[in-house]
């Protein structure tokens, strides 16, 4: 153990299994506050990590058409609208209704949520917990990634994540009424999994995650998790002093059922109205106890051959 | 800019991005600035997160309306109506800056007897003369003396030759220092504005009257000593037939408010391209020379000195006008350009009133024009009707077009709307086009110059492939040719371009000319070669030689000053070592504002530049915009000219009196106040006067330009919508970087129109469905988007909506789709000559367009319905000018 | 490869060797993994440049590697954009070295029907005698007036909002002396 440690809601294999290689747990605070939803995080992203675009697609979902986090979209901007205000008028505070506050003679209240969502890295990662290969990981910044050289495309970490976010690679969506491309048929994606790696490798290199480089108005946070959720305890405050409609944190909890977010998020209204699970519960929270006895009763069987090469192999 | 030029002297936003923090105040209109201008929200949004209040005006409720503290909806092109009452408001409450107003603006000054307000004329100003549809603007001068503008049209009311007439001492003869004679500007301001009431702004708008006047209360609060707000714009407030003059109602505001030249305080034109200050700074611009000279017309000047004077204020900076000049001239033609030849002044072409873009594209359609090069511009897709401009490139003889990717405006031959309605084919086009492909930013060393006024370098990084080249080699090589072949002529017309200097260093197998070399000629020499270090060491006697007088300095001392990258870190915030900002690197101009009339800080929280009476030099966190050793007292001698007859209380140095112009007498041709008119289609009459539309707006004969009835004739209920054309964060432009560029095209893949669910039940549009939008020039279609961000405004009691679209798209790139420019007509302003594309009208119906020679029909067919209601009925209004 | 190495890097051994039982940590991590570099961090240099989209002027720079553009981001010393960049700014790269962009001229012939192969240089001696033949069949020395005029209305220009300083200069002091008037760009602001 290092002192590296977490108080609570440490994640597994982090920092211990890296010993003194173990660095800070880092993390994205993703304030949507300031997020003016120019997608700049969603390019970056591309571009850095080498995404193929994911086909052209107009959803008439406001300005998104992305749809979603995906193994060609690591970072995902949500539009939502909403005849609420932005700001709570001092005489709707007593009662709390302030969804249909109108004021005489002024417009109808509108307000345009935008919220770049991307993988939450989480504490207690499912994915991370059912994959057999050991392709996924859990880095020395604590962050969970996928290393694309180990993983085989079982795909047994699609449905371990509570938020849907890690994917297997696909062909580019297309328009329902598109023409099928010719060079695209016959082809297929090889079926590995994709997701945000909090761009490991720019970490490795001491370069902040291209997306919150590139965040225009500084929505996007990078740093370290401890020093975010400080400062977004904070920011909270601030808000709620300032009467912001609906503020709060999510992901923020390390009591939560992933063990909080390395990811974290201040919204403006409940998370489902971003498409987010109120309440995610990491699928295999029994997970690990009943693999640790296999694992350990695996170690016991190889204990012996294994000592002899651990320690008289050098 | 003659907005901004007019008003303060120099056509360029105010202060620099990074000040917008200061600022207590923030005022978005006419621009979607959290959209388009992504990065330099920042600024908006620190100065947010400090407590300031951001207001978005604006028809829609854009990303910029999300993040502001109050979006105020308005009708699209009532702009001046909402800015005129909040002057109403400032001035009947006593709200402005008194002691900044009477010191530093023109309020004091009267104003000569032939001048009549619209107030008195029903919507005319004095001089109007209906044959010629024009203003005799010398009825708008100052009493007892003419004074030049420090932009816009200034050689409008001066006959060639007519000498100095600037005041000599650069204090206008006739003032009333107590702001109570009838007839000075502040009193004429008063009355003019009176009846632009809150509830006469409600009416016309189609805001409330209570948002209105909240948003007043924040601007009058956040004025003074201690505090100062900031105006943003953008081509919102310039694509109207009235755009000049809506800017020029913010300069008003901020004047009165005494927001300009301090920190905080400022008019932030946010320009939409990487180098748009910089293509007015040394403008392809036909008529402008380099630094905003005056191009000479086809009027006989008699001399370069008299034209000077004809053109240029005598007072103030443009004082040194014929040094700035000569010097332009010797970098021209070098050692040809001399004291007998009269600095080669004759080798300047003449133009005429307008030679403008959309003349041009007139010209083009009845064959007046041969040849023409696009390069970086796709006006096929980008100018207001695309039609009009496509059909006029298939009249040429040759077209070259230089760009990264095959714009429309290089394939209109081929694929165009027209090719696929059946008008014009291939087989009909008799243009022949080169399609030149042209290197990418990263593929060419130079200076872009910011929206702001500083000029940053970009090195290269790579060599460009094959065939593609920079805009630099291009022109220059082809000089070389044209030169090479014109060698041995004997016409004296060729002897402009045999004398001219072209030989700039050139280096690699491509043969790049330096764009170093090129940067070094716009600064400038001495007589010894050395490179000059501030325009006001340029000189008249031909022993200077400057490319651009407001770029002198950009190379002092040799260094390219455009390419220092101190980090922010290590400076202070206004980052007076990082590129370079004109003039002489100020980056906050008319600074000397913000101190008082002694020199004196206003307060200490906006502190930036003051008088140091012990170094007796002005002094603080930016470079002074003022003379630096000049002291608050120093007053002009009574027969001074040039920079003398600047007061050491006159921080606005270009104007003529120094002073800024709340009142503009000279320098604009539709007006020296802005007066609401309507758009030129429009379906509401102008509630204030009967004159409805700028009289002065240029409009044309063109059989393909006709325009849509408006109200108070007959036919203007077959076109019932208001639409307004815009850009997305995610697009930029006409497309040509966008719409080929596959992670911007998944972004926004696809055509769209914006409509409220209210119009989308009215006109039976289905969200996610399509519908045809459809003017007197043409039909597209597009995917409907249905959003409560289509606000509906109430005017005159009625629920108005508007249509929204963006207009980036095209029959060409990775996604494609109806070009919005399609549908805007090319009646343009009058002083700049800039097309109205935010605020024209159309009607709206669902399902996809005609294809083929239905298109065609159906445009034609329903104009020719509106035009039989219309033809039964009187017309409302005098013709305006027609350009062609 | 000596036995020890072939099954110290078996999982298991790897995982009990490396404290990291579950092999959730480091023992999971792969060769690639380990050596895992930004690629930035391999650039043969790096040009300063200032985005070409709206007049922001945010800074990027600009990674190459082997005559390449490999990476485009924002320079964090800019005061202006603090290292930030909009969505087109951060696709700078993809705008550049784009599936549609083009590098060979092409030539329409009057009343053609397809794009022609056409060399650069004799491209530009064909635009050269372009302008100087139109030039001559429109030159007006005086208006009808008679006032001067120096200038023919044959030929016009427009661009020059998207280019640098640099080349504008070049054009408007090339076309001025040509008597070509209109030049116009996209500022008419």
């Amino acid at each position: 153990m290092t002192d590296l440690a977490q108080p609570t809601g440490s994640p597994a294999a982090w920092p211990d299994t890296y010993g003194d290689e173990a660095k800070p747990r880092m993390g994205f605070f993703t304030d949507t506050s300031i997020c003016i939803g120019c997608k700049a995080c969603e390019v970056a992203c591309k571009e850095w990590n080498l995404i193929p675009e994911d086909g052209l697609v107009w959803t008439g979902e406001s300005y998104d058409n992305t749809s979603s986090l995906n193994a060609n979209t690591w970072r995902h901007v949500t539009f939502v609208e909403q005849r609420k205000q932005m700001h709570l008028d001092p005489i709707d505070v007593e009662s709390g209704d302030v969804a249909t506050a109108t004021r005489e003679g002024g417009p109808q209240p509108l307000r345009w949520l935008m919220e770049s969502d991307v993988c939450k890295h989480c504490t207690h990662a499912g994915c991370l917990d059912v994959c057999p290969t050991g392709a996924l990981f859990r880095t020395e910044f604590g962050t969970v990634v996928v290393q694309e050289d180990v993983c085989n495309g079982c795909g047994y970490c699609v449905p371990a994540c509570p938020f849907g976010v890690i994917d297997r690679r696909h062909l580019p969506r297309q328009a329902e009424d598109a023409p099928l491309l010719m060079d695209l048929l016959g082809k297929k994606e090889d079926g590995r999994v994709w997701k945000c790696t909090l761009c490991y490798d720019r970490l490795k290199g001491g370069h902040e995650p291209a997306c919150a480089k590139a965040c225009p108005t500084n929505s996007i946070q990078f740093g370290e998790l401890d020093e975010l959720r400080e400062r977004a305890g904070k920011r909270l405050e601030k808000l709620q002093a300032e009467r912001w409609n609906g503020a709060r944190l999510y992901g923020h909890d390390a009591g939560d059922g992933v063990g909080g977010f390395g990811a974290f998020f201040l919204l403006l209204d409940e998370p489902e109205v971003y498409g987010l699970p109120p309440d995610p519960v990491v699928p295999t929270a029994h997970l690990p106890r009943l693999w640790k006895s296999t694992a350990l009763a695996a170690a016991a069987m190889f204990v012996g051959l294994a000592a002899a090469f651990v320690g008289g192999g050098e | 800019m003659p907005g901004l030029g007019t008003s303060f002297g120099r056509g360029g936003a105010t202060d620099h991005q990074q000040d917008l923090q200061n600022a207590d105040v923030i005022t978005i209109m006419g621009s979607n600035m959290a959209e388009n201008h992504p990065v330099g929200f920042q600024w908006v949004m620190e100065a947010r997160e400090r407590g300031a209040t951001v207001v978005h005006v604006d028809p829609r409720f854009t990303r910029t309306s999300a993040m502001a503290t109050k979006h105020v909806g308005i009708r699209a092109g009532t702009d001046i109506a909402y800015l005129g009452g909040i002057v109403n408001y400032i001035l009947s409450n006593d709200r402005h800056f008194e002691e900044y107003v009477k010191h530093f603006t023109n309020a004091r000054v009267i104003v000569g007897e032939p001048f009549a307000d619209t107030e008195d004329a029903d919507g005319l100003f004095s001089g109007w003369d209906p044959e010629q549809s024009e203003y005799d603007v010398t009825t708008w001068q100052y009493d007892g003396t003419k004074v030049h503008a420090a932009a816009g049209k200034r050689g409008k009311g001066f006959a060639p030759g007519e000498g100095e007439t600037e005041p000599g001492g650069g204090e206008p003869p006739a003032e009333d220092w107590t702001l109570q004679d009838p007839r000075c500007v502040f009193q004429i301001l008063k009355r003019h504005y009176a009846r632009y009431t809150p509830e006469r702004v409600a009416e016309i708008c189609g805001c409330s009257v209570e948002d209105f006047l909240w948003h007043c209360e924040e601007l009058c609060r956040n004025s003074g000593r201690e505090r100062t707000g900031s105006i943003c714009y953008a081509v919102g407030w310039t694509q109207h037939t009235v755009g000049v003059q809506i800017i020029r109602t913010a300069a008003i505001i901020q004047l009165l408010l005494g927001n300009i030249g301090r920190p905080g305080g400022m008019i932030l034109a946010l320009r939409g391209h990487a180098s748009i200050q910089g293509s007015t700074d040394i403008p392809t611009l036909y008529d402008l020379l380099p630094g905003y000279l005056t191009h000479p017309q086809t009027k006989d000047y008699g001399s370069l000195a008299a034209y000077v004077r004809a053109t240029t204020p005598s007072n103030g900076f443009y004082g040194n006008a014929d040094a700035y000049m000569v010097s332009l001239m010797k970098a021209w033609w070098g050692p040809n350009a001399t004291e007998e030849n009269d600095w080669c002044f004759d080798y300047l072409p003449r133009v005429d009133e307008d030679n403008s873009v959309y003349w041009t594209v007139g010209q083009m359609l009845e064959g007046n024009v041969k040849g023409y090069i696009i390069a970086g511009e796709n006006p096929a897709i980008g100018s207001a009707n695309g039609r009009a401009q496509r059909l006029a490139l298939g009249r040429l003889e040759w077209l070259v077009v230089r760009d990264l990717v095959e714009i429309e405006s290089a394939s209109f031959w081929y694929d165009s709307p027209e090719v696929e309605s059946g008008e014009v084919s291939p087989e009909t086009i008799g243009t022949e086009v080169f399609f030149m492909p042209a290197s990418s930013h990263l593929e060419k060393d130079g200076s872009f110059t910011n929206t702001q006024r500083l000029l940053q370098w970009h090195f290269r990084a790579v060599e460009p492939r094959e065939d593609a080249r920079s805009e630099l080699w291009f022109y220059y090589q082809l000089g070389k040719k044209i030169q090479e072949r014109l060698k041995d002529s004997e016409d004296p017309k060729d002897r402009p371009i045999q004398q001219l200097r072209w030989n700039y260093p050139t280096s690699g197998e491509l043969e790049e000319p330096s764009a170093e070399a090129v940067l070094q000629e716009i600064n400038g020499w001495d007589d010894r070669g050395q490179a000059l270090a501030s325009y006001t060491l340029l000189k008249a006697d031909g022993s200077t030689s400057c490319g651009c007088w407001i770029y002198c300095g950009v190379y002092a001392g040799g260094t390219n000053m455009a390419a220092r990258r101190v980090p922010h870190w290590e400076q202070a915030y206004v980052a007076l070592q990082w590129g370079w900002a004109w003039p002489s690197n100020r980056h906050l101009i008319y600074n000397r504002a913000s101190a008082d009339p002694e020199g004196k800080p206003w307060s200490e929280r906006k502190r930036l530049v003051w008088w140091d009476s012990e170094q007796a030099k002005w002094v603080g966190y930016d470079t002074p915009d003022f003379e630096a050793d000049k002291p608050p007292s120093f007053r002009p001698q009574p027969d001074a000219h040039g920079p003398d007859a600047i007061g050491g209380d006159k921080p606005f140095i270009m104007q003529a009196d120094g002073l800024g112009w709340l009142y503009a007498p000279q320098g604009l041709v539709d007006g020296p106040l802005p007066t609401h008119y309507e758009p030129h289609e429009s379906p509401f009459d102008n509630p204030l006067y009967d004159q409805r539309a700028n009289p002065a707006r240029l409009q044309n004969d063109l059989a393909e330009d006709p325009s849509n009835p408006v109200a108070g004739e007959g036919g203007s209920d077959e076109y019932p919508y208001v639409v307004t054309t815009y850009r997305l964060t995610e697009h930029h432009t006409a497309g040509g970087m966008t719409r080929f560029t596959p992670y911007l095209s998944e972004l926004q893949p696809q055509m769209f129109v914006e409509v409220h669910p209210d119009l989308a039940a009215e006109r039976g549009l289905e969200h996610g469905g399509w519908a045809t939008i459809v003017t007197a020039r043409s039909a597209i279609e597009a995917r409907v988007m249905v959003t409560d961000r289509m606000r509906p405004v109430t005017v005159a009691g009625k629920v108005h909506h508007q249509v929204g679209l963006p207009y980036h798209w095209g029959q060409r790139g990775l996604t494609t789709g109806g070009a919005a420019n399609d549908l805007a007509h090319m009646t343009i302003e009058p002083n700049v000559n800039i097309q109205e594309v935010k605020a024209f009208t159309c009607d709206i119906r669902p399902g996809r367009r005609p294809r083929g020679p239905k298109l065609t029909e159906l445009v034609a067919g329903k104009r020719a319905a509106a035009y039989a209601k219309r033809d039964g009925a009187e017309r409302a209004e005098p013709e305006s000018e027609r350009w062609t | 490869m000596r036995l020890g190495e072939v099954l110290g890097s078996w999982p298991l051994v790897k995982q009990l060797r490396e404290g990291d039982p579950l092999g959730l940590g480091k023992a999971a991590q792969s060769g690639a993994s380990v050596r895992l570099q930004p690629r930035i961090a391999s650039a043969d240099t790096v040009a300063q440049s200032i985005c070409p989209f709206c007049a922001v002027g945010c800074a990027q720079l600009a990674y190459v590697k082997d005559g390449k553009v490999i990476q485009v981001e924002g320079d964090p010393a800019s005061p202006i954009s603090r290292g930030r960049l909009c969505p087109k700014g951060a696709a700078s790269k993809n705008m550049h070295d784009g599936p549609l962009r083009e590098y060979k001229v092409k030539y329409r012939r009057p009343y053609g029907t397809h794009w022609e192969e056409l060399e650069l240089d004799q491209a530009m001696d064909m635009i050269a005698d372009r302008i100087v033949e139109t030039r001559n069949a429109t030159w007006q020395e005086t208006t009808e007036d008679g006032a001067p005029a120096h200038r023919t209305l044959g030929i016009g220009n427009l661009g020059g909002a998207t280019l640098d300083n640099e080349e504008n200069y070049l054009m408007k002091k090339l076309l001025t002396a040509l008597g070509i008037v209109q030049v116009e760009n996209q500022a008419r602001i």
